[in-house]
């Protein structure tokens, strides 16, 4: 027998990836804040506020090619460039822990095995942008984030890590947590901002974006958990060294939480530049059940999916959008053979047409009809026109939304539309099977299936062709299972 | 805090408590504990090494709840430090909490039926 | 202000720099079409129909709240353009419930002119595949009735509620495409705080929210040849009523007016200011009251009906500061149906009384159990002038052919008397020069002191200091706040909206969003009211119905017919 791997860091899949963001998660104790302490937290908050202007921290921030991890990728440094050169007395970070997609806890294990790392990137920022108070706008479902969020902040507090004069600098800093009450939308920043108001979570129209006229009309830097964590590890290793860290255009690490048919279900943190492959067959081990591998969803609601062809793409922010997905937020769904794209798609359109704030009229709508739509082809209801209707109101919901959700949502649609067409059109001229079937000369007549079938529906006489009824069947695949010689085709 | 002095201090002396580098009698028993490890039982998992511990009055060992791993299909999961060495347990329950204690902990024994070895590459 | 220069459909055009987009397309004659957005009031860019191609900009942008740029370069019309448009139509189609032929906007429906100028046809709203929303209807309260089948989800009346009120009655409920209009959990209107001053209505592009209509009411009356139809005209209408029938803005349309109430069969009219000196002495009276025998004060008017509603949820302790006098269309009813009624030989059980006025809360006040006298309604049915023009529009009547007649019927000569400006617009002012008359005293000019909100003054009343304040807020909560924050013991106060108040009653016809952008409807319509009134010597009417019918003022009768009582009403807000 091999050598059994003794601890993580002897697994195959170990080397494959780089822990920045999650760089304490599982090794510390997240409501101690010494052990932060032990592991560098906070030297990057006291050497910037004893030793670097807040120009200083924009730049290296720019400089290490950090870019928003929440889902749009916005460069980091940028945004807070762009917060810190607006005038006004007032000024908000925020950092966004809504985590809505459904499938990604990328956020939620930072906050709960790292807060500290995100609460000391906070007045990192805040020190940047010239604002004295953070947010954490954390859904209501997360309870262990919440708890662990508050003894962080008290014990940052009684350290005087956060407070007056951090570090006899002068510079002062309050965090305060807000609650969600977990609508998705209220993870699109201007959303977040009204239900931090106490208004309704309805997103605004932009611009005037959130850095110029953001929390009460004040300059604000919205960013998400897994971008916050990464800062301090910027200013620890230094910012070339992050930067060379990935591709071209996309810098340093992604946390993505992988679900669906694969073997090893979890999280994983990889330099930008990993292909799907490695994730898929080296990290993720593969297909469960041996399946052939058929897509990967990336950005939940609001990605697409990625096929075979793609595969040896390289991760970044640029390659996935080209090939007409999105990074998201990092959730990533395997799908197999037997994943049926249409109802995919259908099931994200009924997230995200539950989730549309209602405000406007594409999204409120439009994404309804796409859901409904999709219904009557899989009801066997649709016609090719019904197709091309999808297509045209896919992309009129998409161009013409008000918020990124609307504007998004479309995306699981126009992705499948794109690479598995025949899926759809097989619905759509209702040739789609939606039973076994049995192919005539192949059929052996050896009667293993007719005698498996739990209802009944599988007739023929020894060593002749059997047929099933596609009225009667119920797409178990208990034939497919016991057929000698494959000749039974799945719908 | 006022100075980064200060600051290390606080750093160096965690560092000693928690020390998991060579030279070192200490034991470090991590348990993870995020709501994914939760969800998958830790919490008993956790009780029962601190139970254990505290009726073998046990010296130079801590049990500490940690965040998450990653690998959440085969939580709880369990790492052990002891010097400069790593073992993670997977699948952890309140009987397979008991062995690792009795085997590895007390007599030094690693119980490599648990080891992430039996369930990863 | 400095302009900047950017291209609009390959013209260049000069602006200045805090236009939006949609203000610069609209200065070069452009018609963009839009649904949600209203000046000032609502701003919310969530109809996503004034959407332009942006050069820059990724997807289409709404040009309603986006502000110009130096060098912006943006196109207004193209063929991706117009098919989004019509495909956001089509989507708001499939969700709205057509029944033009019995709707209260068939003939101003700013959604139904976009439907017509795109030619949209309702794809998805005729296809059994596609689900209908479920119809709520909020139409238990007296004054405004809601209907989820016609809301295409602009928000122009939540935002209008909150601008003018402040009391954020209506709100959006549920999300996606369950997300409807109403008080919050759909809570009946009565039952929400509404004050019922229709300025939802008067946002609204469609039929969502409208009047509770009386117009099928006063049409039975009609019918009836036993009933007598006398209506009672607020001013107002004169010069407002013209331009559902396309006159100008505040055109003083008042013989046609009265034309069309003949046409209709309408046997008596009468001009409601007419009585306004009655209640302003009843006022004047219970003024020198309370200071006489140290009653609560301030005073507070009770004759509008806006601040008494409020009040009467949200201001509990200052109920018994309100003076008690009815509204002058409660007041004008009384004296009709218990006096006049005599005198024009009618049974007062005979007689229907029609208010016309743009104060769409006389809805609610009519049928209050405070404002009968033994047994008798004082008013039957209110109409808003929005609702009577629709009414003639329903029966035919061709208003702008009519033949203009002067007042008509014999109650119109018994209360023969002319008005001035002064007389019919009621005010602090007003009241306190009839407190002098009342004193026998001469009035005398009042000076205020102005200040930002706010404006104070002393007039002396039999040797008395009044201190009065005259508080100018957007809303009547803001009214309170100021008041209490002064911490003054006044003896008078009066609340006027500085968002037009009486005159911008949520009554008054409908117009488009860009016409309330563009014209000043409030300074057109006070003008040319204004301007009814020039003659300054008028009989004394007032002095005549005392001393045949009332007595005296404040006299038990006068109690009787012209006063009336407020009490404390329930709301989920105030619970
Ligand atoms: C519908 C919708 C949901 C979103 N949800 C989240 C979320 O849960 N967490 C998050 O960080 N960003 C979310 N975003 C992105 C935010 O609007 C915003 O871009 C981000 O928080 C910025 O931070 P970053 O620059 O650090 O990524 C969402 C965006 C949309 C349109
Ligand atoms: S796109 Fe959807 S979520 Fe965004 S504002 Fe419109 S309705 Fe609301
Ligand atoms: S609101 Fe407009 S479109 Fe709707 S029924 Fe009325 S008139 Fe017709
Ligand atoms: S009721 Fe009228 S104003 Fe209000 S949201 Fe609906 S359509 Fe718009
Ligand atoms: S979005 Fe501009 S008018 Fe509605």
């Amino acid at each position: 027998m091999a050598k059994v791997a003794k601890s993580l860091n002897e697994i195959k899949s170990f080397p494959k990836q780089t822990r920045i963001a999650l760089r304490n998660c599982g090794l510390i104790d997240p409501s101690n804040i010494d052990e932060y302490i032990a592991r560098d937290g906070y030297f990057a908050l006291g050497d910037i506020l004893k030793n670097k202007s807040p120009k200083d921290v924009v730049n290296e921030i720019k400089e290490s090619g950090l870019r928003g991890r929440g889902g749009g990728g916005f460069p980091t440094g940028l945004k807070w460039e762009l917060t810190a050169k607006e005038k006004s007395d007032r000024k908000y970070i925020i950092c966004n822990a809504d985590e809505g997609d459904p499938g990604a806890f990328m956020d939620r294990s930072i906050l709960e095995g790292d807060p500290h790392s995100v609460l000391e990137a906070m007045a990192i920022a805040g020190y940047a942008i010239g604002a004295n108070q953070g947010y954490v706008y954390v859904r209501i479902e997360y309870p262990r984030a919440i708890k662990r969020l508050k003894a962080a902040i008290k014990q940052a507090r009684e350290y005087e890590l956060l407070g007056e004069n951090i570090f006899g600098s002068g510079f002062s800093f309050n965090i305060d947590l807000r609650l969600g009450a977990g609508a998705f939308v209220c993870g699109e920043e201007t959303a977040l901002i009204a239900s931090i108001e106490g208004e309704r979570g309805m997103s605004r129209n932009k611009p005037p974006y959130p850095a110029q006229k953001g929390l009460w009309g004040y300059p604000t830097c919205i960013n998400n958990v897994e971008t916050l964590a990464n800062v301090s590890a910027i200013f620890n290793m230094g910012a070339k060294e992050f930067a060379k860290i990935g591709t071209e255009n996309s810098k340093g690490t992604k946390v993505f939480a992988l679900a669906g048919n694969i073997n090893n279900i979890g999280l994983i943190e990889v330099p930008m530049g990993t292909t799907l492959r490695e994730i898929v067959y080296d990290i993720g081990d593969g297909i469960d059940g041996g399946k052939a591998f058929k897509a990967v969803q990336t950005g939940g609601p609001s990605g697409g999916v990625i096929t075979e062809e793609h595969l040896d793409t390289p991760i970044d922010y640029e390659s996935l959008k080209e090939i007409g997905s999105m990074m998201g937020s990092g959730g990533m769904i395997i799908l197999d053979e037997d994943d049926d794209m249409v109802k995919i798609s259908k099931f994200y359109l009924d997230f995200t047409q539950d989730e549309s704030c209602g405000k406007c009229t594409p999204c409120r709508i439009g994404t309804k009809r796409l859901y409904e739509t999709l219904e009557k082809l899989i009801d066997m209801n649709g016609t090719p026109e019904d197709l091309e209707m999808l297509e045209y109101l896919a992309k009129s919901v998409q161009k013409t939304s008000l918020c990124g959700l609307g504007q998004s949502a479309p995306n699981p649609v126009l992705s499948t539309l794109k690479y598995f067409r025949d899926e759809y059109e097989a619905y759509a001229n209702r040739t789609k099977r939606t039973a076994y079937f049995i192919e005539e000369d192949v059929c052996i007549g050896c009667t293993k299936c007719a005698q498996v079938c739990p209802v009944d529906c599988i007739e023929g006489e020894v060593k002749k062709p059997h047929v099933i009824d596609p009225e009667e069947c119920i797409a178990c695949g208990a034939c497919y299972d016991v057929c000698p010689v494959d000749a039974i085709l799945k719908p | 805090m006022k100075s980064l002095e200060e600051l290390k201090k606080i750093k160096d002396k965690t560092k000693k408590k928690t020390n998991t580098e060579k030279d070192t009698s200490l034991t470090r028993i991590l348990v993870g504990m995020s709501t994914c490890g939760i969800s998958a039982g830790a919490k008993p998992v956790f009780d029962e090494f601190n139970t254990l511990i505290k009726d073998k009055e046990l010296k130079d060992i801590s049990v500490t709840s940690v965040g998450c791993l990653g690998e959440c299909s085969i939580e709880p999961m369990v790492e052990v430090y002891q010097n400069d060495k790593r073992y993670t347990y997977c699948e952890v329950n309140k009987e397979k909490a008991q062995k690792i204690f009795d085997e590895h902990i007390v007599n030094g024994n690693v119980v490599e039926d648990y080891l992430i070895g039996q369930y990863r590459k | 202000m400095k302009n900047i220069k950017l291209t609009i459909d390959n013209s260049e055009i000069e602006v200045p720099e805090n236009y939006s987009v949609l203000q610069a397309c609209e200065e070069m004659g452009l018609n963009i079409p839009r649904l949600c957005f209203l000046r000032d009031i609502n701003e919310t860019s969530a109809c996503r129909l004034c959407i332009v191609d942006i050069d820059g900009m990724r997807g289409l942008k709404n040009s309603c709240t986006i502000q110009v740029q130096d060098g912006m370069n943006i196109k207004t019309d193209n063929k991706e353009i117009r098919n989004s448009v019509k495909q956001n139509l089509q989507l708001l189609a499939s969700n709205h419930i057509f029944e033009c032929w019995a709707c209260d906007r068939e003939t101003n429906c700013e959604f139904l002119d976009l439907m017509r100028r795109y030619n949209v046809d309702n794809t998805f709203g005729e296809s059994e595949f596609f689900s209908d929303n479920k119809r709520l209807f909020n139409d238990t309260s007296t004054a405004i009735t809601l209907d989820s089948g016609k809301c295409i989800l602009c928000g122009r009346c939540v935002s209008a509620c909150h601008v003018h009120t402040g009391l954020d009655i209506l709100d959006f409920n549920e999300r996606g495409n369950e997300t409807y209009v109403g008080p919050a959990q759909n809570n009946n209107l009565e039952d929400s705080g509404c004050i019922y001053c229709g300025k939802c209505i008067e946002s609204c592009p469609v039929a969502a929210i409208k009047d509770t209509s009386n117009m099928e009411d006063m049409l039975e009356a009609l019918r009836e040849p036993s009933t007598k139809v006398i209506v009672g005209i607020d001013p107002l209408v004169k010069v407002t009523v013209g331009e559902e029938f396309d006159s100008n803005i505040g055109e003083n349309v008042e013989e046609k007016l009265y034309a069309s109430l003949k046409t209709i069969g309408v046997d008596e009219v009468v001009d409601t200011s007419k009585f306004s000196n009655i209640l302003k002495k009843e006022e004047a009276n219970i003024l020198l009251n309370r200071v006489k025998e140290g009653g609560k004060l301030p005073i507070i008017r009770s004759d509008e009906p806006g601040w008494i509603n409020y009040i009467e949820y949200f201001e509990e302790d200052y109920l018994s500061h309100l003076t008690s006098t009815k509204s002058i269309e409660e007041i004008t009813g009384a004296i009709v149906k218990n006096y006049y009624s005599k005198e024009l030989g009618y049974h007062k059980e005979n007689i229907v009384f029609v208010a016309l006025t743009p104060k769409p809360e006389e809805k609610q006040k009519a049928s209050r159990m405070a404002n009968i006298v033994e047994g008798v309604r004082d008013v039957d049915f209110v109409l808003t002038t929005r609702e009577y023009a629709r009414m003639l529009k329903r029966q035919s009547v061709k208003f702008n052919e009519l033949e203009p007649i002067k007042q008509f019927g014999k109650l119109a000569e018994l209360t023969q008397s002319s008005v001035n400006e002064d007389t019919y617009h009621n005010s602090l002012e007003e009241t306190l020069k009839t407190a002098s008359i009342l004193a026998g005293e001469k009035p005398k000019k009042i000076k205020f002191k102005k200040r930002k909100e706010f404006e104070e003054a002393e007039y002396t009343l039999k040797d008395t200091k009044f201190l009065v304040a005259k508080i100018t807020t957007p809303t009547i909560k803001d009214f309170f706040d100021i008041l209490e924050s002064k911490q003054k013991q006044y003896h008078f106060v009066e609340f006027n909206s500085s968002l037009g108040g009486w005159i911008n009653s949520g009554g008054n016809p409908i117009h488009t969003a860009k016409l309330q952008d563009d014209v000043d409807i409030h300074k057109f319509r006070l003008n040319n009211l204004n301007g009814l009134y020039t003659s300054k010597n008028y009989t004394n009417l007032d002095e005549i119905l005392y001393k045949e019918f009332l007595d005296s003022v404040g006299s038990k009768k006068a109690k009787k017919v012209l006063h009336t009582k407020f009490e404390k009403q329930e709301s989920y807000k105030n619970q």
